[in-house]
């Protein structure tokens, strides 16, 4: 007899085997899904959604958009039971925005709605009561600490949707998801709902994760804890686009936003792991004036980024752009001339945000620019080398960003998928953490397909795969420890006493993995315990 | 009322708390954080452990932040004596093979990484830090509760881990405790015993006769090295009959810590306070043939502190120095690097050493100036380090069948 799947609401779900083998649902939320069918294979057709037209005559002559408070913006805005209620993680760990803007919203007795942010954070732990008390039904969007908890012991009544930054402006202007109210925070605005992130006490830097829901929300709240008069420049949020303006008292919690250093890892592994993936860039031949690269802010690719220009100094070699997940060390090779430009997704530390407010060449970006699969080309294939991580990868590259090894929800894929589209794609991760292989016969969740996924720099070697003989030729003779995956496995399994066991998964679905083109890459499922 | 006999930590990374209460019923209770991917295998290295100690009764659980099967054995086998001292059956992991058990004794020492014998996390990887040498300490980082299970973590880590080709080191205790740790860690593919606080050359005698005496009775044939620490004033007074007192001693190391307590000093960034006694360490070393290794350098953010430190010890004649971080293991290797003149001038040396040997002259010279073979050997060691030569220097090894 066949397995019967269900969702987290009882509905029986007919599963299908997509290119990449693996099972994945015909519908999501009741919502008819394709399965992934390869690389690049999507060919959309059709025309993009679009907002409902508006008149200025609607709005003040005098331009002040500014409503008295949140409950009276969402009134206005015509929340109703059911509604896509969408924000955005300029603020990360520090937002204190959504909350107040759920709690008006069961101030208003409204229930059931869906919350599409672009990030949640463990300061969103309070969505989880809200989930409990109806007036949040589920939340479509990455899910992590508290909340991806919840979800995984299939408490949340609907399956998550993880898609990385340019999937999430994908489903917005393909209309898979039809976002209602949008609610957008910014550290400065004026009355006309103009906003910008690079000044004010809460600065957090670029605002670009907004950019999709100002330009297709059916209404779009402005809030802000600094109220400036017109016009707030640079508007990387137009007032055009804004329905109306809320002042707060706190929208996000400084300390929390941004950091005023961001510190370089101690962990010896992971310095290791830093140093052999620059030296790997260096003997692989991508080390050349005019190059670009990217690396996030995490403690490897931070320290990855530090080696990195600490080679370009030494050898006198100048890039033409960097990628950032902005930090000071980002700045500090801007500053020197060691890069051109630095075209910023995410702005990390307060000299990122300074660097933005102040220097031209310091580039505020979106996922639009930077991922978007509906775009004309994007950056994320421009780029030379990207340095990422991962929490598995299998025999075959394969990558899984979003799950443990023992499936419960981690992280959010963030602009990992997308920016897997440069020209060399590096896994900076250790082979192991704490017992639980890194390197893997099967990825738990699969995010990344191997076909892009380069390299492999773990503590114990470095892995290339078999489909780059360039990158092999590159570096054979080069001294560094270039070894099969599989030997670093064999090696692995040696030390920690066999490989691990793996438990069958649950047939209960709590969230699938699109892949950037919309299609469903992977299934998450119940964990036990709940 | 029952005893229960506990040891490790709560809660940590690659390291687990037992608890064994002897009598009653046979029970294994597992609370792990690896549970859905390592259940069964803890569950398997834990009976296997009990049946080894041919355990039949009582209660272990276990509390396991993602141990390791040689630390889980360990743990449990600590557990389990603390319960019932009178057991002598070990559960010992099987050793991995391709480990040498012999290693050069003139061996370079520019670096010794010293870790807490009781905290395993920090042994899995130390060898991909490439040390020269990694000490896996039982005296001081350990508090004196946790002995006895360090004992056993450390007896497990020699026979699995894998140093990556780095001398394999165990900073044992004085007195009875060291009794204890030579009796655990000699058997196993232990290199080198680091003796701390020797004040005297029967200090040494004495472990010697010892290591003799265990190696022997475990039919090891490698040898097993002495490296004496000088910690006191006493010991720097005697420091050249310290050096001399066993064939098995290949270097003779200085702590300054506790040396500058002794008498009295104040630290400086200069180490001028301590100026005599590096100078007496390195020149008895050096006058017994020995290598001399300076002392930590404690401030781990410090480069800089560090690299100057490191280029002064070199200068004064150590061979090398010790480690508290692996970050500290680069600085120090460059600092300890020959020079390009250096090397320029052994190549010179080696050049007419080897002229004179084929042309068959006994005599060294380099133009006019004769050249001791002292000199010659040290020149010859400079071209090895740095790849030149692999033809061994054998000059100075200590014969490994006598110790």
């Amino acid at each position: 007899m066949a397995k019967r799947y269900d969702d987290t609401m009882g509905h029986l779900l007919e599963m299908t085997v997509n290119a990449a083998g693996r099972a994945v649902p015909r519908q999501v939320n009741g919502v008819p899904q394709q399965p992934y069918r390869g690389l690049r294979s999507d060919r959309p057709a059709g025309r993009k959604a679009a907002p409902p037209v508006r008149s200025c005559s609607e709005f003040p002559a005098d331009g002040d958009k500014v409503l008295p408070s949140l409950t009276e913006a969402l009134d206005r805005a015509g929340l109703r039971d059911g509604m896509t209620i969408s924000s955005h993680h300029h603020f990360r760990n520090g937002d204190l925005l959504m909350n107040q803007v759920f709690a008006a919203a069961a101030a208003l007795g409204v229930k059931g709605l869906r919350w599409f942010p672009s990030a949640a954070f463990p300061c969103h732990r309070p969505v989880i009561r809200q989930m409990e008390a109806g007036v949040v039904r589920y939340v479509e969007g990455s899910l992590n600490g508290p909340l991806g908890d919840y979800a995984s012991r299939g408490k949340m009544r609907g399956t998550a949707v993880l898609r990385s930054h340019g999937g999430r402006w994908l489903a917005i202007q393909d209309g898979e998801v039809h976002v209602d109210i949008a609610i957008i925070a910014a550290p400065s605005a004026d009355r006309f709902g103009n906003a910008t992130g690079d000044r004010g006490p809460s600065a957090c830097g670029s605002l670009g994760f907004a950019l999709a829901d100002s330009l297709y929300a059916d209404r779009v709240i402005v809030a802000t804890d600094n109220l400036v008069p017109f016009p707030c420049v640079p508007w990387q949020i137009q007032g055009q686009n804004v329905d109306s303006v809320v002042h707060l008292d706190a929208i996000g919690d400084p300390a929390q936003i941004v950091s005023g250093t961001t510190q370089m890892t101690r962990s010896p592994d992971r310095l290791l792991i830093a140093r052999l993936a620059a030296d790997f860039v260096a003997a692989a031949g991508i080390l050349r004036d005019g190059f670009s690269f990217q690396a996030g802010a995490g403690g490897t690719s931070l320290a990855f980024t530090i080696y990195l220009t600490e080679m370009m100094r030494r050898r006198g070699v100048k890039a033409r752009f960097i990628r950032g997940g902005s930090t000071r060390y980002l700045v500090d090779a801007l500053e020197e001339g060691l890069t051109d430009y630095i075209l910023d997704g995410q702005t990390f530390d307060l000299a990122g945000v300074r660097s933005l407010r102040e220097n031209s060449n310091h580039i505020a970006t979106s996922p639009f620019t930077s991922y978007n699969w509906h775009g004309k080309g994007n950056f994320a294939s421009l780029v030379d080398v990207a340095v990422l991580g991962a929490t598995e990868v299998d025999l075959n590259f394969n990558a899984n960003v979003v799950t443990h090894s023992d499936g419960r929800l981690l992280h959010g894929i963030g602009g990992w998928q997308d920016a897997l589209f440069g020209g060399c794609t590096i896994l900076a991760v250790p082979s192991f953490r704490n017992r639980i292989p890194i390197i893997v016969d099967r990825v738990t969740t699969l995010t990344g397909p191997g076909e892009l996924i380069d390299v492999v720099v773990t503590e114990r070697g470095i892995a290339i795969n078999p489909r780059r003989q360039d990158l092999l030729d590159a570096t054979r003779g080069s001294g560094l420890p270039i070894r099969p995956l599989a030997a670093i496995k064999a090696e692995l399994d040696d030390l920690l006493g066999g490989p691990p066991a793996r438990p069958p998964h649950s047939n209960r679905l709590i969230g699938v993995v699109k892949w950037v083109d919309g299609t469903l890459l992977d299934s998450i499922w119940e964990i036990d315990g709940s | 009322m029952t005893d229960t006999f506990n040891n490790g930590p709560a809660d940590t990374p690659s390291d687990c708390r037992v608890a064994y209460t002897p009598g009653g019923p046979a029970e294994v209770v597992i609370h792990s954080r690896v549970q859905a991917l390592y259940g069964a295998s803890i569950v398997a290295t834990v009976q296997e452990t009990l049946r080894q100690l041919s355990i039949v009764d009582g209660k272990l659980e276990m509390w396991d932040g993602g141990a390791l099967p040689f630390v889980i054995q360990a743990r449990v086998e600590a557990a389990v004596k603390a319960a019932y001292p009178g057991i002598s059956a070990m559960a010992l992991p099987p050793v991995r093979p391709g480990m040498s058990a012999r290693v050069e004794a003139a061996r370079r020492r520019r670096t010794r990484l010293y870790l807490p014998g009781d905290q395993p996390k920090l042994m899995l990887n130390a060898g991909l830090h490439r040390p020269d040498g990694i000490i896996l300490d039982l005296e001081d980082s350990v508090a004196p509760a946790e002995k006895a299970a360090a004992r056993l973590i450390v007896r497990n880590a020699l026979r699995v881990l894998d140093f990556r080709g780095a001398e394999r080191m165990v900073r044992i205790n004085k007195g009875d405790l060291g009794v204890a740790d030579i009796a655990a860690v000699v058997p196993h593919p232990v290199h080198t015993l680091l003796l701390p606080k020797v004040e005297n050359a029967a200090e040494v005698a004495s472990v010697d006769a010892l290591v003799r005496k265990t190696a022997a009775a475990a039919g090891r044939e490698a040898p097993v090295y002495l490296i004496p620490i000088v910690e006191s004033a006493a010991g720097v007074i005697n420091a050249a009959g310290i050096a001399a007192a066993s064939p098995r001693v290949v270097a003779l190391a200085i702590g300054l810590e506790d040396y500058s307590a002794d008498i009295g000093a104040r630290r400086t960034l200069s180490g001028r306070e301590s100026l005599y006694a590096q100078s007496a360490v390195i020149n008895a070393a050096k006058a017994a043939g020995k290598q001399a290794l300076a002392s930590v350098f404690s401030d781990v953010r410090d480069d800089a502190g560090l690299q100057a430190t490191a280029e002064d010890a070199r200068a004064l004649g150590f061979d090398g120095m010790g480690c508290i971080h692996p970050r500290q293991i680069a600085v120090i290797h460059t600092a300890f690097a020959p020079t390009e003149a250096e090397i320029a001038y052994a190549r010179l040396l080696v050049r007419a050493y080897e002229e004179a040997v084929a042309a068959g002259r006994g005599v060294v010279a380099l133009g006019s100036k004769m050249i001791d073979p002292p000199v010659v050997q040290r020149a010859l060691r400079t071209l090895r380090w740095i790849g030149e030569r692999d033809e061994l220097d054998r000059e100075g090894e200590a014969d490994g069948e006598a110790l």
